[in-house]
């Protein structure tokens, strides 16, 4: 069958089965545009404000569906755009292939209109990109794009297509979906001999990252946890992972986690870390992390191990692979007087309601009761964040979608569009903060096109409150640039766009809102007002250890 | 912190040597020499990095490198079982006063002579780099004027043959 570059770019989408994707169109994507006109009922295209809200509603749709995130834009610009995104989906081992259009073949290298070395740009922060330069090696290329973003490690491809590519005229052949490489190797020290390690135990925790959700490791992952008897503390990238209310689940470890998580694992013998790189906001002081334990890695990813914290066993593999093996060597076992060590690590951090401000942990408490289990939460950046991230009753992980690794601002309302868009969910939370939702709240207009119920609940305490936060306690109030004053009324404004809009300062209010903005079935915005003085604890100041927790 | 020296085999694709060197410099991995051409197999192009590191830097820049997508093969030399050659071009000053000195020197190293003219002679050397760096040193009482080397290329000896 005879097609030109554009047709063959939609059929392979197709025999991915891809329906669903995001962009942007523009001068150097006007024939893929028409390609996609002529295969509209095959896929759907969403058209963003921005192309910075496409990767991140392609994100989010990987994310919360497990498939791979499809993003169109043009060349230049277009493709500068979907930088941002590209790196959050980086950073976090999202499945993503971004498609970007170029100038033709001859105008490339001339600085032409709207010409940028979108490949070049893009190489740190993909797992591998594509420049088209013969039609022939289009199917192959996008082909491949998908195998790749999925095996292995998850990530974003970029393929960049000129633009004489996409009109250009060859054979095309169906072929079968690309599916993930088989992951089922393993590597490293002897899996009989860490099992002995982990049975001798006697104060053992496991430590585990997005790795476990990426490879679907949570039940086997919960089955160690109950047969062994072992406690488990989770980052920010893997909550949800285990039930919120497990009694074995710890919470998050590191910066802002949980005090009893971050004593556990300070004081275990043994820690079996799975799925997670030991990040800085993780490991703050990575000579001292975990000093007293011999240390367990597993990861998928090879260069992962041993990359910031030194590891004793190393294991090299799928985290559901690894598992299921380590599983049939692991006894049966009790820790009876380590849990209760434990229990003696707990320390809630008190809070006060009530006044005209709403307590972050009353909203989430709230948003939690009124989301039910199946509630979708994206976050954006910042305070909101780690509250959110705290105090959620997190029971699914594809549930809670939070830029973890890259710390982008403005990744939530893209990200809930795409989760909005993926799910079909009747709600979508995207919590936010008043400098968070300030970067992106344009793609209010996209939420209102496609009529996504994505309710956004903003946090507004008037300030930059994480940077603020850290001006305050290390920087004596020096309150730089942190406080914008802005004037923005949330409830115009989204009703500008089409919205609806919420003011709230109590829980009354809110739960009212939420009502009522949830009956609507439409976008809305929810503003609530929060005490500027509140701040994000326990907190371990980069660099420390848990003899430095900040508790009030 | 010692010298290592890594073969690396990549898929001859523009672009690929942008991509390793973009992923040296990203996480601030030494490079110390870097030579690049194709080989026998004209689908592969073979790279050879002089690095200094630790043993965890040295196993990271291994596992990073492997990462990547037109990665077929690295290993590292192991400098007791290898031949490590570099090439050294080097245009010194000279005149009738110098001129037989710096030939005995040349002598002694085995140093070619590829260009006389007034005023100046280049000699091309050979070698390991320790060589080179102790002929230049011995170079630095006359007047270098230009030079270049092209940093170290290595095979391992014998029955080992590196592929993809």
């Amino acid at each position: 069958m005879k097609l030109n570059g554009s047709q063959i770019l939609a059929k392979v989408l197709i025999e991915n089965n891809v329906d669903t994707i995001f962009g942007y169109p523009g001068g150097a994507v006007l024939n893929i545009y028409d390609a996609l006109y002529e295969y509209q009922d095959q896929i759907k295209h969403y058209i963003t404000a921005h192309e910075q809200g496409a990767a991140h509603a392609a994100d989010g749709y990987a994310r919360s569906t497990g498939k791979t995130g499809v993003v169109i834009a043009t060349s230049g610009p277009g493709a500068t755009n979907l930088v941002t995104g590209i790196a959050t989906a980086y950073m976090d081992s999202v499945p993503m292939v971004a498609i970007t259009g170029n100038v033709g073949t001859a105008l490339i290298g001339r600085d032409s209109f709207q010409e940028v070395y979108i490949a070049g740009i893009t190489m740190p922060i993909t797992k591998h990109n594509f420049v088209v330069r013969k039609i022939e090696d289009l199917a192959p290329v996008l082909r491949s794009a998908f195998k790749i973003a999925q095996s292995g490690r998850p990530g974003p491809v970029l393929v960049d297509i000129p633009k004489d590519i996409t009109a250009a005229v060859t054979d095309y052949t169906p072929h079968e979906a690309q599916t993930a490489d088989k992951k089922s190797y393993i590597d490293g020290d002897n899996l009989a001999e860490i099992a002995k390690i982990i049975n001798n135990a006697k104060q053992p925790v496991i430590f585990f990252g997005g790795g476990v959700k990426n490879s679907n490791a949570g039940e086997i992952l919960k089955t160690i946890i109950k047969k062994a008897n072992i406690p488990a503390a989770h980052t920010i990238m893997a909550a949800g992972v285990l039930r919120y209310d497990m009694p074995e689940n710890l919470g998050m470890l590191g910066m802002h986690g949980s005090v009893v998580a971050n004593k556990t694992v300070d004081n275990a013998d043994v820690v079996i870390t799975v799925g997670s790189r030991f990040s800085d906001r993780v490991a703050l002081a990575p000579d001292k992390f975990a000093k007293k334990a011999v240390i367990i890695q597993i990861d998928i990813d090879r260069s992962e191990i041993g990359k910031n914290v030194n590891a004793d066993y190393r294991i090299v593999g799928d985290a559901e692979t690894v598992l299921g093996q380590l599983e049939t060597l692991i006894d049966d076992n009790t820790h009876t007087e380590w849990f209760e060590k434990i229990n003696s690590y707990r320390r809630d951090i008190p809070y006060s309601t009530g006044g005209d401000t709403l307590h972050p942990k009353e909203i989430m408490d709230i948003l939690s009761e009124k989301a039910g289990e199946d509630g979708i939460f994206v976050t954006d950046v910042g305070q909101h964040q780690m509250w959110a991230a705290q105090y959620l009753h997190h029971v699914k992980s594809e549930n809670f979608l939070t830029s973890g690794g890259l710390g982008t601002m403005g990744y939530g309302y893209g990200a809930a569009i795409g989760a909005a868009v993926g799910t079909g969910k009747s709600h979508v939370f995207h919590i936010t903060g008043d400098g968070s939702f300030h970067m992106n709240m344009n793609e209010a207009c996209t939420a209102v096109t496609y009529n996504l119920p994505v309710i956004s609940v903003c946090l507004n305490n008037n300030a930059l409150g994480m940077v603020r936060q850290w001006q305050t306690t290390f920087y004596g109030k020096r309150y730089s640039s942190s406080e914008p004053d802005r004037k923005t009324n949330y409830v115009k404004v989204a009703e500008g766009f089409g919205c609806k809009g919420y003011s709230c300062r109590n829980a009354e209010e809110f739960k009212a809102a939420l009502d009522d903005a949830m009956a609507s079935g439409g976008p809305a915005w929810i503003e609530c007002i929060v005490d500027r003085e509140e701040r994000v604890l326990p907190m371990i100041p980069g660099g420390g250890t848990v003899d430095d927790i900040i508790y009030q | 912190m010692k010298k290592t020296y890594l073969s690396i085999l990549v898929d001859n694709h523009e672009g690929v040597l942008t991509r390793l060197s973009s992923l040296f410099t990203q996480r601030g991995f030494n490079i110390d020499s870097l030579t690049v051409s194709a080989t026998n197999d004209p689908t592969l192009s073979r790279v050879t990095i002089a690095t200094t590191g630790g043993e965890e830097e040295i196993a990271q820049i291994v596992n990073q490198t492997k990462k990547l997508y037109e990665y077929e093969g690295i290993f590292e030399i192991d400098p007791n079982d290898s031949l490590i050659r570099e090439l050294l071009l080097v245009k010194v000053a000279s005149d009738s006063k110098n001129r037989s000195s710096l030939l005995e020197l040349a002598t002694i190293y085995k140093a070619k002579i590829i260009d006389i003219s007034v005023g100046s002679i280049v000699f091309e050397l050979t070698g390991k780099p320790a060589k080179l760096d102790s002929y230049i040193q011995n170079l630095e009482e006359y007047t270098i004027l230009e030079m270049c080397r092209t940093g170290a290329t290595a095979l391992q000896r014998g029955e080992v043959i590196m592929s993809k």
